[in-house]
């Protein structure tokens, strides 16, 4: 019995170190990793393929959260503006499909479809990719850019400062990271948050 | 189970660690079912602040403990969770202690599926609605740790104050009430 308390308190203390682990996942100035992960057409996806992009856009995104589905519109847009200036959006869906049905490939693939994403939209199966960045939740925007070390991240956070409407928006927190970069010049807000839903394991 | 763990090794330990104390939980697994059901609509109020407006709820000089839920209808771990705080709130208030949950919710959901699910799950805890979209603004407010996502939990007292990103069960939940009542 006494080894069987002693289990359950060393349980216990890591459980609240977990619950009080900030994310070790990147921090900006860290070389994110590259990954080679399934797109809703079959065809596989990785940062690498991209040869001609001067950095990436990297939504971490789903179908089943209404603060991610808000914000769909708001992800073409970027990826409209700004694939043609160097930067797409590669969107990723971190959660596991077994608890969230809603994120399957196939449903995946059908709000694609419907919304018309012009970006990959790329299933992190086995969920080995979103940890590594320290994604928590859905949407949550790495903005990378090209180096000779790597991909730089160069901004981690919110897409803009109002996920209720997007006719409100005061500050365009991704649209001013990438444009920052794409004129060289200091990015003014490299993280930002925001409230989301928590990714599925 | 919803926490974020970076570290897959203490898993085992803690799976271990929740059967073992499983036995407990069904106290708190009241039914909780999803707001979505369509119920007959009644007006009942319903609080609705921006964040300045919050902030009093967030601090205290008194000697009542506060557990504060950050929540949403749409949210699966919230609501899993629920039946948790629900019970707290029924065995603790009369010990000074007080369950908060601060929905949410988007504003165009308040009537279709915040009031509802209030009323069908008759929850005896005090509920108010968060509506300030600019969260970058006040989530490093309510703690510098969290990242944004929910569910989310702050319990605090005049002089202590913890907050807890990811889901608990209820013996968790107790446990972490019960470190403020000593």
């Amino acid at each position: 019995m006494k080894t069987v308390k002693g289990i359950i308190a060393i349980a216990a203390i890591l459980m609240l170190s977990a619950f009080t682990t900030v994310s070790n996942g990147y921090k900006v100035g860290d070389i994110a990793t590259d990954f080679n992960l399934k797109n809703i057409d079959g065809t596989m996806v990785s940062l690498s393929d991209y040869k001609d992009a001067k950095g990436f856009i990297v939504i971490f995104t789903c179908n089943t959260c209404p603060y991610a589905v808000a914000y769909e519109d708001r992800i073409i847009a970027l990826n409209n503006t700004y694939a043609t200036k160097g930067y797409p959006v590669i969107a990723i869906m971190p959660n596991n499909p077994e608890i969230q049905p809603g994120d399957s490939m196939e449903a995946m693939k059908q709000r694609a479809q419907q919304k018309g994403f012009t970006f990959p939209y790329v299933m992190d199966e086995g969920q080995k990719i979103y940890p590594q960045y320290g994604a928590t939740k859905t949407p949550q925007v790495y903005v990378l850019q090209k180096t000779s070390k790597g991909n730089e991240v160069k901004y981690i956070g919110a897409i803009d400062d109002n996920y209720q409407d997007a006719a409100a928006v005061k500050t365009k927190y991704v649209e001013n990271a990438v444009d920052a970069l794409i004129s060289g010049k200091p990015i003014k807000e490299t993280e930002t948050r925001a409230i989301g839903c928590s990714i599925k394991f | 189970m919803d926490f974020y763990f970076y570290n897959m090794r203490i898993l085992s330990l803690v799976v271990l660690f929740l059967m073992m104390s499983c036995k407990n939980e069904s106290q708190g697994n009241a039914a909780i079912s999803d707001a979505s059901t369509r119920i007959e609509l009644e007006v009942s109020p319903l609080e609705v602040y921006d964040f300045d407006g919050l902030k009093p709820f967030l601090k205290t000089k008194s000697d009542t403990v506060y557990v504060v839920n950050f929540w949403a209808t749409w949210c699966a771990p919230c609501i899993k969770e629920m039946p948790y705080f629900e019970t707290l709130n029924a065995k603790y208030k009369n010990k000074n202690v007080e369950v908060l949950l601060v929905s949410l919710d988007f504003p165009k959901k308040y009537d279709s599926h915040l009031r509802p699910f209030i009323k069908k799950n008759k929850l005896q805890s005090k509920v108010v609605a968060l509506d300030d979209p600019d969260s970058n603004s006040w989530i490093p407010q309510i703690n510098p740790d969290w990242s944004g996502a929910i569910p989310a939990t702050l319990i605090f007292s005049k002089d202590k104050r913890e907050f807890y990103e990811g889901s608990f069960t209820y013996d968790e939940l107790e446990t972490e009430l019960l470190k403020f009542l000593k």
